[in-house]
């Protein structure tokens, strides 16, 4: 990456002409995609005066002068999802954004601080009613083939050898440990969200990489959640209805049959602020229009966030997010 | 010595892991989107020259190693140690068999080698790419042979074996590339 690279060359873009020319052309056939089936292009702003409360989520902030105000706190957004969902609530129908987003103390083969996110909203959807229109999309852009299908549970069992619902972390460790996975000291007292965490990124995503694998991933644990709703089933175990896109292995994208009860998203978001207290992280607003627009009524719906810097790696057959963006946090 | 958050850990930096000096092969930054953020490391103990990886969490510190790379020249071996000079102070060092690892196979005197300390103490000595020793044992070459197909074993002046070329004969000055153990050519005298 950078290291002992001079001015004199980082002036350069990282990517080449060809993979830009990519670039505008996915931007493209995205737009045309959603034009077609009428779902409506929308902006919102990138900074808020409330942050996403998720304690693996690092907001940047800033300060703006605003005039006989003084100095007033903002955050940048690390998903346009609580203005969208507001949208929802006022009646927009199906709605998509491409948008900037940020995420603090991210940056890797992988991650950059800034990225590119295409963010849809399906009222009426169900999770796997929207894995159909991801399905769509990736035909448009020519990906092949159609993402199979699992559960996280029949990922874990298939190729992990576990269950992710009820093996104790004494079991997780032992999984880790027979696929030679060697974890620091500091992590044995993990929450056990963690230790599914690691399997997930350390045991199972290398085999989907090897394969070059496109799948998606279903019906999550309970508590990782985050802004899914959950779904009881007489006998079985609960799950939160969220799903992952993974494009030849890598985690590309997020969604969810949205939350849209006021009081569990109000729960959850107080319970955030307390692992965020109990762990030292920073105390964050709490989005309060995002809770009136909830209680207003938020339509049922689903919705998914497609990291599009991600998704043109894999279009453009290359390995690292520099060579998909122009100019990288170093060179920024 | 200072002390490194994983997240600022570089490909070349020398750290301590599990009591040993370490240098970073590869620090990949892991995160699932909506999970813990993990820094997934590869490291090679210098002292064993094993590589093995392990995963920290993103904000763990790591304490750094005490490791320098001073070149020295190697003046002999005393049937025990193995005794070099840093050029500039005439400053001298007594190397064990252990820290010679494979250098004592390739290395006869006045080579410049470099010698990775810690604290203080000699734990690697890199000889330097290419050596020039005789032969002091192999086959009687074959009349006519120049083309090298085939090849035999050769013991050099160090004890070391290397595949040779037929033509090569007990006294030849090789050229021999230390870090795939080959023979290159015959060194011009």
């Amino acid at each position: 990456m950078a290291g002992a690279e001079t001015v004199s060359d980082s002036w350069r873009p990282t990517v080449t002409l060809p993979v830009m020319r990519q670039r505008a052309r996915l931007l493209a056939t995205l737009r045309a995609f959603f034009a077609s089936r009428d779902v409506l292009e929308v902006e919102t702003p990138l900074l808020s005066q409330a942050a996403v409360t998720d304690r693996h989520l690092d907001s940047l902030v800033t300060d703006v002068q605003v005039p006989g105000q003084g100095l007033r706190r903002y955050y940048l957004q690390t998903s346009p999802e609580f203005a969208m969902k507001r949208l929802l609530a006022s009646g927009s129908g199906p709605i998509y954004q491409i948008a900037r987003v940020f995420r603090n103390g991210e940056r890797g083969r992988l991650h950059n601080p800034e990225f590119t996110m295409l963010e849809w909203y399906r009222p009426g959807y169900d999770h796997h009613a929207l894995m159909d229109e991801v399905d769509a999309l990736l035909q448009a852009l020519e990906l092949v083939p159609a993402p199979a299908r699992f559960s996280y549970a029949e990922a874990f069992r298939n190729y992990a050898g576990v269950d992710p619902f009820v093996n104790d972390i004494a079991r997780l460790r032992h999984c880790l440990v027979a696929h030679d996975v060697d974890v620091s000291a500091a992590l044995h007292d993990q929450a056990r969200d963690s230790w599914l965490d690691l399997i997930l990124t350390h045991v199972i995503e290398p085999q989907w990489r090897r394969q070059a694998l496109n799948c998606y991933l279903y019906d999550y644990p309970p508590s990782q959640a985050a802004l899914a709703r959950i779904r009881h089933s007489p006998g079985l175990p609960a799950v939160a209805e969220r799903f992952e896109l993974y494009l030849h292995g890598i985690e590309v994208a997020n969604g969810y049959h949205e939350l849209t009860d006021v009081n569990e998203q109000r729960r959850r978001f107080l319970h955030d602020l307390a692992l965020r207290q109990q762990q030292q992280l920073p105390q964050v607003p709490v989005d309060d229009r995002l809770l009136a627009a909830l209680q207003a009524g938020l339509p049922a719906c689903a919705g998914i966030a497609i990291g599009i810097d991600r998704l043109l790696m894999v279009l453009a057959g290359v390995d690292t997010l520099q060579q998909v963006m122009c100019f990288p946090l170093e060179r920024a | 010595m200072a002390t490194y958050n994983t997240n600022d850990l570089k490909n070349g930096l020398r750290v301590m892991i599990d009591d040993a000096p370490c240098t970073i092969v590869d620090a990949e930054f892991v995160k699932p989107g909506k999970g813990q953020a993990f820094c997934r490391l590869k490291y090679r103990n210098l002292k064993t020259g094993r590589v093995n990886e392990r995963t920290y969490r993103s904000t763990e510190s790591l304490e750094g190693a005490d490791v320098v790379d001073v070149d020295m020249q190697y003046l002999y071996n005393d049937g025990e140690r193995w005794h070099f000079m840093v050029p500039e102070t005439f400053e001298q060092y007594e190397i064990d068999e252990k820290a010679m690892g494979e250098a004592k196979m390739w290395v006869k005197g006045q080579e410049q080698c470099i010698v990775t300390l810690w604290n203080g103490i000699p734990i690697v000595v890199e000889p330097p790419n290419f050596v020039e020793l005789a032969v002091t044992e192999t086959d009687p070459g074959v009349r006519g042979d120049t083309s090298g197909g085939g090849g035999k074993p050769a013991t050099l002046e160090t004890g070391a074996v290397v595949r040779v070329p037929l033509f090569i004969n007990i006294g030849d000055m090789l050229k021999v590339d230390t870090r795939s153990g080959e023979y290159v050519s015959r060194a011009k005298t």
